[in-house]
């Protein structure tokens, strides 16, 4: 067995080798990024790019809307997709079948489809270069994704704690709230991890919404890095790592349930 | 189901017509409680719903009818811009490349998060370790990854090329040459296959070991129980995959936005990114979403195509055991 660490050990070089050239970069002395042949480990190593890459642009301000956009969605997401993945899961009611298929059908819809009349949608009512189209969606469902998530996830829990709490009198919110949702930590920090990360990676939404530079999210900020220095590739990785390491803190700390998650909603298929 | 079995047992010591009548008019107030809760609950969800998928998937149609360019007022001119659709050359080089993005892109990429899966599936001091390390790739945003494989594919300076003269083949224009850009931002997506190993790697887990055990008392050897055990009891986990790797693929925009502009040559001139530019670099709404439908219609074959073969290698235990 010992033999195996041979192509898990390649493979992993090779799989990690662009962020490990990604960091390198963001070292080097700006101008020689490029030197031939290339260097893995730069001498002297920059430290310095950091503070330059942050200086060059309003990068506190996008980091601070980023931040803005990433946690409303994130909380609007958590909390209404999981009051709906309750509703589905754990409450009878006529037409709830039909309306979670319907559910299920719209996770398999391309955003494409909806992109104009949303935008139109917005812009009618005077959101463009606000954080609003980016943000208040996802107070309404969460995303058919995550209500499918969390519900299967609700789905494993026995029903007896249900029915006991019910016999002591409790509302359906409280067995929400005070029951099942303590319960499902690790399928609530997955939608955390896979929401957050998008919103946090996303480029196409703040594109078409987002035009002033003020309103800038990271993403469009870090492409403005090489229209204006464009030659500067030391500080564009620079800031590029800048960009990464929250999402690789998120993921760490959240880790652990991640892995959990994932194996108990059945996303495995079965 | 809860309430049937709650009023059944608060009422299994008296039987008389009084109390029965008392429970049926309990159990349809609980019946009743049970559908305002349900639709409070999903309130939100249903809301979303009727507000930014089914209001604008309608409104999508009536504006596909119409020439409107945002500041003046829409005209209905019926169907020409499905007509229009059918003379547009670029319509034909977008879904081309798109298609192609598609057919080499996701089998590629499936397969190699399957051989990463399998081999991380080892029970093998530090192997949490590697896992990790080969999910994290997947983790860089999509915009900082693009301007990474810049670097990477440069001609004269890049990464992609300084391997290639290690081996002794002469440098590839990645990016600049119509024949490979396609091809270059598919290499590029293999690193984020991280999110379909985890999958893939959780579906693997759930295999039980009992197939495995009975497998070698029959003497099946290693590839035998790959092909017979692994292989169908993962086939649910690859299918899943499969589709959202489809519909994903389908709308790759990102990277053609910003490591090639759509060049050279219109190589990378995806669905999605010519109908960015239509819609809003052009302003032309009406066209654009009958763009939109086009291109919804053929991402809904596709995916009803899969659902229809996966019916012959796609394996369900429940199917068995029914």
């Amino acid at each position: 067995m010992k033999t195996w660490y041979l192509p898990m050990t390649a493979a992993g070089i090779l799989l990690i080798f662009p962020l490990l050239w990604m960091v390198s970069t963001s070292l080097k002395l700006p101008g020689t990024e490029f030197a031939y042949p290339p260097q893995l480990i730069p001498s002297p190593a920059v430290w310095h790019n950091y503070v330059d890459a942050l200086a060059q642009e309003p990068f506190g301000l996008y980091l601070r809307n980023t931040l803005t956009i990433t946690a409303a969605a994130t909380l609007g997401s958590v909390l209404t997709a999981s009051l709906a993945a309750f509703g589905f899961a754990r409450i009878r009611f006529l037409g709830r079948d039909v309306l979670f298929i319907l559910l299920l059908s719209t996770m398999m819809l391309p955003d494409i489809v909806t992109l104009v009349p949303k935008y139109i949608l917005f812009s009618k009512l005077h959101w463009i270069n606000t954080f609003l189209p980016l943000t208040v969606p996802f107070w309404f469902g969460g995303g058919a994704f995550n209500v499918f998530l969390i519900r299967q996830f609700f789905m494993t829990l026995p029903y007896d704690l249900d029915e006991a709490a019910r016999m002591d009198g409790a509302s359906n919110l409280r067995i929400y709230a005070q029951l099942l949702m303590p319960l499902s930590v690790p399928a609530l920090a997955t939608v955390v991890i896979l929401t957050a990360v998008n919103n946090w990676n996303d480029f196409l939404s703040p594109l078409i919404y987002l035009n002033s530079p003020s309103t800038f999210t990271l993403a469009l900020g870090l492409q403005n890095y090489r229209t204006l220095y464009g030659t500067q590739w030391a500080w564009l990785m620079a800031a590029s790592m800048l960009m990464i390491v929250p999402v690789l803190v998120l993921f760490f700390s959240f880790q652990r349930f991640f892995i959990e998650g994932i194996q108990l909603t059945g996303l495995a298929g079965r | 189901m809860s309430s049937e079995a709650r009023t059944g047992t608060a009422n299994s010591s008296s039987l008389s017509p009084r109390s029965s009548v008392l429970s049926t008019r309990r159990r349809s107030a609980q019946r009743w409680r049970d559908a305002r809760d349900g639709y409070l609950f999903i309130l939100p969800w249903l809301l979303g719903f009727i507000l930014w998928t089914g209001g604008p998937m309608i409104a999508s149609v009536a504006i596909s009818l119409t020439e409107w360019r945002i500041i003046t007022t829409p005209h209905f001119v019926g169907l020409g811009n499905f007509v229009a659709l059918l003379h547009d050359n670029q319509i034909g080089v977008a879904l081309y490349n798109s298609a192609f993005y598609v057919v080499v892109g996701v089998p590629t990429h499936l397969f190699i998060a399957t051989l990463a899966a399998l081999i991380v599936n080892v029970k093998l001091r530090g192997v949490a370790f590697y896992r990790t390390l080969y999910f994290l790739p997947s983790l860089t945003p999509i915009v900082a990854n693009s301007l990474l494989w810049l670097t990477v594919f440069s001609t004269d300076f890049g990464l992609a090329n300084a391997a290639l003269s290690l081996v002794g083949l002469p440098p590839v224009q990645w990016l600049s040459d119509p024949r490979f850009a396609k091809d270059s931002l598919i290499v590029m997506s293999w690193w984020g296959m991280g999110a379909q190993m985890v999958i893939l790697l959780a579906g693997l887990n759930g295999i039980p070991d009992h197939l495995y055990d009975a497998a070698s008392i029959d003497g099946a050897s290693w590839w035998e129980r790959f092909w017979h055990v692994t292989l169908p009891m993962l086939s649910p986990a690859i299918f899943f995959n499969l589709i959202i790797a489809l519909i994903g693929a389908f709308q790759v925009f990102t990277q053609a936005y910003i490591m090639t502009n759509g060049g050279p040559d219109n190589a990378t001139l995806f669905y999605v990114y010519y109908l960015y530019q239509v819609a809003f670099q052009n302003f032309d709404m009406g066209y654009a979403s009958a763009m939109a439908w086009l291109f919804f219609l053929i991402i809904l074959v596709f995916t009803l195509v899969q659902f229809r073969a996966a019916r012959r290698w796609v394996f369900y235990e429940a199917d068995v055991t029914r």
